[in-house]
């Protein structure tokens, strides 16, 4: 009995001196002396390998996301002789949920594990601790590029999603189950709103956006530096970025939309 | 060169997200972002406001004019008052105009729907803050139903 509150006491702090050392790496990271000079290039090679790598998976899942919405709401809608506002529930859905939702799992597999095996690696082979050596922070030098660039390009990422889907929506929508084509982006347009809809869910993907990149560079930090060690981080950010972001999005879309 | 493919490529993906933005803001948005212009404010009592909702649009014979921007109850009587924002567009409306509660198709959204009454000489024009008086409720089915049955009753 008392080992049994030991462990539940030993997992307790373990865990809560897991968030600080997250915590402090993030401090380390993006608080200090901005050097655009320096970090400028590290941060386009970043947004590069984060971003633009992911934007391809992002667009064709987009794509069909939006016409597998179209299609499936189309099939329900027309029963009740509502097809028309099949625009507005792609549009709605896409923007405040799926968009953001979607695309940070999807960024979470794509750059999140990359970003967890690549910190993960560096510390085995002791990239860090030789940066470490020539007095430069990896903190600064390698967590921050890497964070901002993630923070950065998921946001786009999932505007780009959401603009897709929701011309993916209006191809079968309209251009093969026949829903007029004017009524589809008129109350469409009616229906959503430019702050309500569109900015909480840029909003919700900037969340997303600092949870995943944060866990996905702090489980690569923290790592065991051996490749089993490596492999169970990697797995860990894709596991644990996953669920944050559906916590996250439940407690964002009762604030947000609930009240 | 690397690195300048490297700059082009993020360069691409950033304008491609801004691009996004603007598709969706104006493609799928734009209906609110219209109607912030100038505007002014009328006030209109009903005796049942049915399912309306903030933001339901004003329209004057399908076209829209305005939104509603407040729903309360006010007086000694509790009775609902709608607040409306009204495009400066359209400031000539006359006193006469009637309001109604009206239902876009069989399952659709409530709006109001204002009809505009006849100019004279004897009647001004709507201006910022007056109440419109002459309103129609929204049908109530359960009310409608009650009605049905009691004037079958009677037969």
């Amino acid at each position: 009995m008392i080992q049994f509150i030991q462990s539940v006491g030993r997992q307790v702090l373990d865990s809560l001196a897991g968030i600080g050392y997250a915590l402090a790496m993030l401090m380390g990271a993006i608080i200090g002396k901005p050097q655009p000079a320096k970090s400028w290039p590290l941060f386009i090679k970043q947004m590069y390998v984060v971003g633009v790598l992911s934007m391809l998976i992002v667009i064709v899942s987009g794509l069909f996301i939006g016409m597998v919405l179209g299609l499936q709401g189309y099939t329900i809608l027309v029963d009740y002789g509502a097809e028309q506002s099949l625009g507005p529930m792609v549009a709605l859905s896409l923007l405040r949920e799926l968009g953001p939702v979607v695309t940070g799992l999807l960024f979470a597999g794509r750059a999140g594990s990359a970003l967890t095996a690549e910190i993960g690696l560096m510390k085995a082979t002791e990239q860090l601790s030789s940066l470490e050596m020539m007095a430069v922070d990896p903190l600064r030098r390698v967590i921050a590029p890497r964070f901002w660039a993630g923070v950065v390009s998921m946001p786009l990422l999932a505007l780009m999603f959401s603009a897709v889907g929701i011309y993916g929506g209006y191809l079968v929508g309209s251009g093969w189950l026949g829903v007029d084509e004017g009524a589809f982006w008129s109350v469409m347009q009616s229906a959503v709103d430019w702050q309500d809809d569109l900015l909480n869910g840029i909003i919700k993907s900037i969340v997303f956006a600092f949870v995943v990149t944060w866990i996905a560079l702090y489980k690569g930090y923290r790592s065991v530096p051996t490749s089993a060690g490596i492999s169970a981080a990697t797995t860990s950010t894709v596991v644990t970025a996953s669920l944050a972001i559906l916590g996250l999005d439940f407690i964002l879309t009762a604030i947000m939309f609930g009240g | 060169m690397e690195s300048r493919k490297t700059q082009l490529w993020v360069g691409v993906f950033v304008v491609v997200g801004i691009l996004a933005l603007f598709f969706i803001a104006l493609r799928a948005a734009s209906g609110t972002m219209t109607t912030s212009g100038d505007s002014y404010t009328l006030y209109a009592k009903f005796d049942n406001v049915g399912s309306l909702k903030v933001r339901s649009p004003v329209k004057v014979g399908g076209v829209v004019v305005g939104r509603v921007t407040d729903i309360s109850l006010s007086g000694d009587y509790y009775e609902p008052r709608v607040t409306m924002s009204i495009s400066k567009d359209y400031d000539k409306f006359s006193e006469a105009s009637t309001l109604s509660v009206l239902t876009s198709g069989l399952l659709g959204e409530q709006y109001l729907g204002l009809e505009p009454g006849f100019i004279d000489d004897s009647v001004g024009t709507l201006e910022d803050g007056d109440t419109i008086t002459d309103t129609k409720s929204a049908l109530v089915l359960e009310n409608l139903i009650g009605q049905f049955l009691f004037s079958q009753g009677n037969e």
